[in-house]
């Protein structure tokens, strides 16, 4: 009876370990979509909540101090996405950087987001010579509060 | 298996504890030194600026959690096997410190999520199993305050132990198997060398704190069982 029990719990908990492993999860747990796989969903994807993770397309940044109006357009390489949010973005929000942003699809299929996160890659370097660390997100804080 | 007589002799000739204060003042004299080795070598990162300086306690607290709660497993099992009470104390002892890391590792994550992402948390499966990992041996923790039968509480604990010590690769391979806001981990590749000396010898030092934290603890645990069977030998008459 005591090995049966086990067994049955070992058994169990392979189980559990397999299906994390080949399966199941992987699909499901996705913090955020592409702009690809957000737009692969059609009519099914707009006016629900959902995260859209991508890149900061550079130079497509329009930020406006006075309303605190934020427009960008977030890609995967492959398809992409206008956002807007209004507020200021995290410090280190800018252009060719990972972002996330909550919200869900308009009509006119621009994005409206209600949170705006930073995602950032595993990569830690100093800035290259000529270049000043806090230049990036002062400039951007210069801008908010002025 | 031992008989409890035999087990009790073993504990009532336990030694004083050995560890002495000089590996507390190595092992945080090592932090101290690290530490300021990394803060006053490594230059301002690109992104970030000095907010990557985290990094130096954080991701080895996260590496220490992970050694900890391995210790946990390794020794839950040989107690099951060979059920010694010494093993089960260390694993108790190791579990404790392991939480304790955890918890320092959910905390400075907490604090350097807030600037670099804009975010204090988001429940993503790194995070979400990081926390679920705390949970495990928060509630391990409580189980063995809970329990007073010694033989009953090291069985339960050691399953709890090793099942619980199970999460730790899925944790680990979190930001590998699912896509998450927390970043995969970083590599001499990925990092600047200037970053990597000082995260490696900030993890030399953690593990010298984690080795002395589980010995000290391990010790203790050994004097505070000797009194449980020297006040049972007292109440059943003998000695």
């Amino acid at each position: 009876m005591k090995r049966a029990w086990i067994i049955g719990g070992a058994a169990v908990i392979v189980a559990v370990f397999a299906w994390l492993l080949f399966g199941g999860l992987q699909k499901n747990v996705v913090f955020f979509l592409t702009p690809k796989e957000l737009l692969a969903k059609g009519n099914e994807g707009v006016g629900v909540p959902v995260r859209l993770g991508g890149q900061v397309k550079p130079g497509s940044v329009k930020w406006n101090a006075q309303t605190l109006d934020l427009r960008f357009t977030v890609t995967d390489g492959a398809r992409e996405m206008q956002v807007h949010s209004t507020g200021a973005p995290p410090q280190m929000f800018r252009d060719g950087m990972g972002v996330v942003v909550e919200g869900r699809v308009g009509t006119a299929g621009v994005f409206e987001a209600t949170g705006l996160m930073v995602k950032h890659s595993n990569e830690y370097r100093p800035p290259k010579p000529g270049e000043s660390a806090h230049e990036k997100y002062k400039t951007l804080l210069e801008q908010s509060t002025q | 298996m031992i008989s409890s007589s035999d087990q009790s002799r073993d504990i009532l000739t336990a030694r004083p504890p050995r560890t002495g204060v000089w590996p507390a003042f190595v092992s945080f004299g090592a932090v101290i030194a690290a530490q300021a080795y990394a803060i006053l070598t490594s230059p301002a990162e690109g992104d970030m600026g000095h907010l990557q300086k985290i990094m130096y306690v954080h991701v080895p607290a996260a590496w220490m959690t992970f050694l900890s709660f391995f210790v946990v497993l390794v020794f839950s099992v040989r107690y099951l096997w060979r059920r010694r009470e010494n093993d089960d104390l260390i694993a108790a002892s190791a579990a404790e410190v392991g939480a304790t890391f955890n918890g320092l590792t959910l905390m400075l994550g907490m604090i350097w999520g807030r600037p670099a992402w804009g975010v204090w948390w988001v429940w993503d499966a790194r995070l979400t199993s990081t926390l679920v990992l705390f949970l495990i041996f928060v509630g391990y923790l409580a189980l063995r305050a809970f329990t007073d039968d010694a033989q009953q509480k090291a069985r339960w604990s050691a399953a709890v132990g090793a099942i619980g010590a199970l999460n730790v690769p899925i944790v680990y391979m979190s930001v590998k198997w699912w896509r998450t806001l927390h970043q995969p981990p970083s590599s001499p590749a990925t990092l600047d060398p200037r970053y990597t000396m000082g995260l490696r010898l900030n993890a030399i030092a953690l593990l010298l704190v984690m080795i002395y934290f589980i010995r000290r603890r391990y010790e203790i645990a050994r004097l505070e069982r000797a009194v449980e069977h020297m006040a049972e030998a007292a109440a059943m008459g003998g000695q």
